[in-house]
This record gives C-alpha cells, structure tokens and sequence, in this order.
C-alpha cells in the first residue's frame, strides 16, 4: 500500500489535468470589447445622474442628501431656482446647479443610490476611467448626466416611485393649492 | 533580499539574518519576516507588521454605524461578507433589532458562498507556495463562479457592502435559486477536482507533512482560531459552539485535524468547503419569503452600552466589541482579527524547521494582511 501511494496520488491528479486538457476554454478576453465577460444587470459601477425626458432636465434637485452620507466626502453639490417651474413647465421647484464627483476618491458602495429620495443617483455600468492625473477623475454635471443617460438607455431604466418623482407639473388646481 | 551578519548569543556559530519582505510574493500583502537562520535550520523568526495600517478602527469613530460597514468590507478583503456580517450582528445587538427570516437565510448563503470563495483562493495560493503553479488556475476558476452570483446579487464583486444593519441591501434576483443549486452543482465538482488534484501529490505531502506543527494546547495559547486551531485538534468552531445569525438549524461537521500540521491546515480547509456546500444547500432549500429588512432608522443611535460579538469567519474567530455613547457614532470600535492572533503562532511553528519551509507554514495559515494591519 506505501508504495503504491504515491503513485496513485500521482495518477489522480494527472487525469484531472488530462480532463481539463479536453474542455473548452473560457477565456474572456479583457480589452476586446465583444469577448469581455457580460456585467449583471445590479453591476454597481460609478455613480452617475439620471436624466427625466418627460421634462427634459436631471431628476436632481440638488438636496444635498448623498453628499451628506457620502463616506469618503467625494462629492459636492449646488443648487438654484428651477427656472422651468416659473413657466410651470416642470413640478421642481428647486433644480441641481452643479454636481461634483471625485470618482477617485468615490469607493462605489452605493449609500448614494439607497438614500436619494428622488431617484436622481444611479450606480452606472461605468468602470473604465483610468487618468493620466490625480484629479482628472473630478468629474462634473454633464459628465455625470452622460454617464446616467447611457446607463438609462441600456438597461431601460424607470424611477423606483414614477409617481412622486417625475416632473411632469401637475393639474392646475392642485399646483394653486400648493402655492 | 537583504543579508546580515550577526554572532549568536547562544552559540559560537554565525547567524545570517534575512529579511523576507515586505514586499515577498509569498507573505501575501505587505508583511516583513525577520528570519535568523543556521545553515538551512531557523533559529528565530520576527514579524513586522504594520505596512497596511490605515486606521479602521479610529476611522470608524467618525463614521455613522450604516457607512461603516463600508470599512468592514476592507478589514478581510477575501472574505467580505463574513467581516460585514460581524458588525452588522454586533450594532443588531446592541440595538436589539430582529432580522427577518429571509435576511438570515440569504447572509447564511451568501456567507457560506464566500468561505468558499477564500478557501478557493487560499488553494490555489497555498498550491502556489509549495511551488506548483496549476492549482492556482483551478482554484481561481471556481472562486470566480461564486464572485459571479455574488455579482448578480451584491452588484459588486468584492466590496459589496450588501448586508446592512437590519437584514440586507435588497432581495435577491428572480433566478437566485436557480442559479445557486447550478453553482453548488458546480463546485461539488469543483472541490473533488482540486482534491485530487493535489492534496494525495507525492510532492505537496512531502513538503507538507510534519512542517510547522503546533499542538492543540499551544494553539490554544497563542489565540489561535478557526482552521488553523481545528487542524490541531481542537474541535472549536463558533457556529457550532456559539451560533449566531441562525447557524444552529443548519446539520453541518466540523473537519479536525489530528497533527497539526501545514498538511492538516490544508486539508481541513478543502474539507470546510464540503461543509460550507451542506449548509447552503440546506438554507436555500428553506429559505422562505417575506421582509428583507428590519425597520431601521437611517441615521441609527444605539443606546450607549457596549458589547461583543463573535462570528467564525473564513480565517477564523471574528469579534467586533463596539461601545456606543448613544450618539450617532460609536465610541470605539475594536476588532479582533483571526489573522493577527494566528500570526503570533507563527513563531511557535517555525520553530527548528528548513528556512524552504518559512513561506509553506506562512501560507498554511492563511493571513490577509488587510485584517492584520487593519
């Protein structure tokens, strides 16, 4: 039995390897774009802003909420009288000015998404933003609007709460009510 | 490498001092070992630790509890889910809140999946060390099919940030199940396949067996848990010993080791993952519907109190002591890391053993530096 132990040992791991020689191989080939593995549809890439296209603006209002609850304080926000509500051609009073992200501070754990309360933050399919600079990944409103408008297009997004969040203004006697 | 010279203290001989690290590619991460060798035969080791410190637990102090997890994430870097579930378990604790039963089965799952995952990986490194390179692609072929599901469910692969304090982030995907049991089917294969592969090599067990002993008594000095103390023989296993979450429902065994060495280290682990798959498939044949998630505050403030959890994490015994001043930060939080108190054995393993030996009984007990240096 000593004796024939390490050859049985042997042989046993050797028909492991004779059996992976015939499998086929599944390799996903990084850079090319149509051989990289498929991301999942909850991939949690960098965040980016969703654009609302009943009323044509982002569905942020600039409430300072993920800023606030951001851990590693990437972010910073601004915001202003939404001009399209004067002409009550939008329900938001209050709309984004500019939005900062340092994507290389940011360490994608999606706190930003759990806590906005207007479905204006998403986690994008977006990975590749290797810069040559430090700060090069300081990236603004319309960068992030881009960003959220092809995560949008790709997967078809809808808001979580379609009805409180969109922008569509609402019938005139209710709006009177609330002014 | 660096080479010293120094005369011994106890004898007229000349010992060489080398410096394996920090950065060696075998002390997986940034860890220095002093060795003091004679000839081939190690006369002292000395760790240094230290080159990952980034502060954690001072960090934590000026967190909110729901953003810590977040630091959790980053303490065990293998074993992710383990290291959240720790935290999240010790401020439900502290804050008395029941998790629904939905979200104990899932963090059961998932937590079961990722103990998988590292011994994967431990594996195909420990294969690595022992200085043969193919167990290294198996090992990583299937930890890649867990990190997968964990993709479809968590969103990330590695930093997940998916159990929150309460129950966790959201429910699981639609083909959850499905894709779970063809995942278990799958390493079922998978495990046999890395068994037989190495673990009855001539080569590996000659490398192996009988390196870097420590009995069951000593280990139990040294603070040594998990995997690396079961292989001494000592049966100890806080899921068993000291359920938490909902471990106690689950008919799993615990691997024992009889000699305590880098073979047993090994073995026990490729046996764990033979448990690990029971547990899941008990749990997701179980598993039932409803709630997800507690009713937690978003900012939560635990009363002031302390307390202190322990869970059983890949690498071995993970406490989280958390004191709370009632305010929206805790007052301190300390961890006691399994890697850290198996490394202080280290000393006691290399004890009179080859200078080739030093990276096979490093490897064997399995440290992440992340959780080390914290």
């Amino acid at each position: 039995m000593k004796i024939h132990s390490p050859v049985v040992g042997f042989m046993n791991g050797l028909m492991v390897t004779i059996r992976s020689t015939l499998r086929r191989p599944v390799t996903a080939e990084y850079p090319a774009v149509e051989k990289r593995l498929a991301l999942s549809n909850r991939y949690m890439g960098f965040p980016a802003l969703t654009w609302d296209y009943d009323v044509e603006e982002p569905y942020c209002t600039g409430c300072m909420v993920c800023v606030r609850e951001c851990p590693t304080q990437c972010m910073s926000a601004q915001m202003k009288d939404n001009p399209k509500h004067e002409k009550d051609l939008s329900r938001r009073r209050k709309i984004i000015e500019s939005f900062e992200i340092n994507l290389g501070r940011c360490i994608l754990c999606g706190i930003c998404v759990d806590v906005c309360n207007f479905d204006a933050i998403e986690m994008s399919h977006e990975y590749e933003l290797s810069k040559y600079q430090r700060n090069a990944n300081r990236v603004g409103l319309n960068q992030l609007l881009d960003m959220g408008v092809a995560y949008q297009n790709k997967l078809g997004w809808t808001p979580k709460q379609p009805q409180k969040n969109s922008g569509v203004p609402l019938p005139p006697k209710q709006s009177e009510d609330s002014s | 490498m660096q080479v010293h010279q120094q005369v011994s203290e106890h004898s007229d001989a000349i010992d060489l001092m080398v410096n394996m690290g920090p950065q060696h590619p075998s002390t997986h991460g940034v860890f220095r070992l002093v060795i003091w060798v004679d000839g081939e035969r190690i006369v002292k080791v000395e760790p240094h630790i230290g080159y990952l410190h980034r502060g954690s637990e001072k960090i934590c102090e000026s967190e909110q509890y729901n953003q810590i997890v977040t630091l959790f994430d980053r303490l065990d870097y293998v074993g992710n889910l383990n290291s959240e579930l720790a935290f999240c378990l010790a401020v439900e604790k502290l804050t008395e809140t029941a998790v629904p039963e939905r979200a104990e089965y899932i963090r059961v799952i998932l937590c079961e999946l990722n103990r998988i995952a590292s011994h994967m990986l431990f594996y195909g490194v420990y294969g690595l060390d022992a200085g043969a390179t193919t167990p290294m692609l198996y090992g990583f072929r299937e930890r890649e099919r867990v990190q997968e599901l964990f993709e479809s469910v968590t969103g990330a692969r590695m930093m997940h940030n998916y159990i929150r304090i309460g129950g966790v982030k959201e429910d699981v995907p639609d083909d959850f199940h499905k894709n779970v049991l063809a995942l278990l089917d799958h390493l079922k294969g998978g495990v046999d396949e890395c068994d037989s592969l190495l673990s009855q090599n001539e080569m590996f067990l000659a490398r192996t067996k009988g390196v870097g002993i420590i009995n069951g008594e000593d280990a139990l000095d040294y603070g040594v848990t998990g995997p690396a103390l079961r292989a001494s023989g000592v049966i100890e296993d806080v899921r068993v010993t000291d359920p938490y979450s909902i471990y106690d429902r689950f008919d799993f065994g615990i691997p024992v080791g009889s000699n305590g060495d880098c073979w047993d280290r090994y073995y026990v682990r490729v046996e764990e993952m033979r448990e690990s798959i029971k547990i899941v498939e008990q749990a997701i044949s179980n598993i039932p519907k409803g709630e997800i998630s507690a009713k937690v505050r978003r900012i939560i403030r635990p009363p002031a109190g302390e307390v202190f959890v322990r869970t059983e994490s890949p690498r071995g015994d993970l406490g989280v002591f958390l004191v709370s001043d009632g305010s929206d930060k805790p007052y301190r939080v300390k961890v006691r890391p399994p890697s850290f108190a198996n490394l202080q054995a280290l000393e006691h393993m290399l004890e009179d053993t080859y200078i080739a030996d030093a990276v096979l009984v490093l490897g064997s007990i399995d440290i992440i530096m992340g959780e080390v240096d914290r």
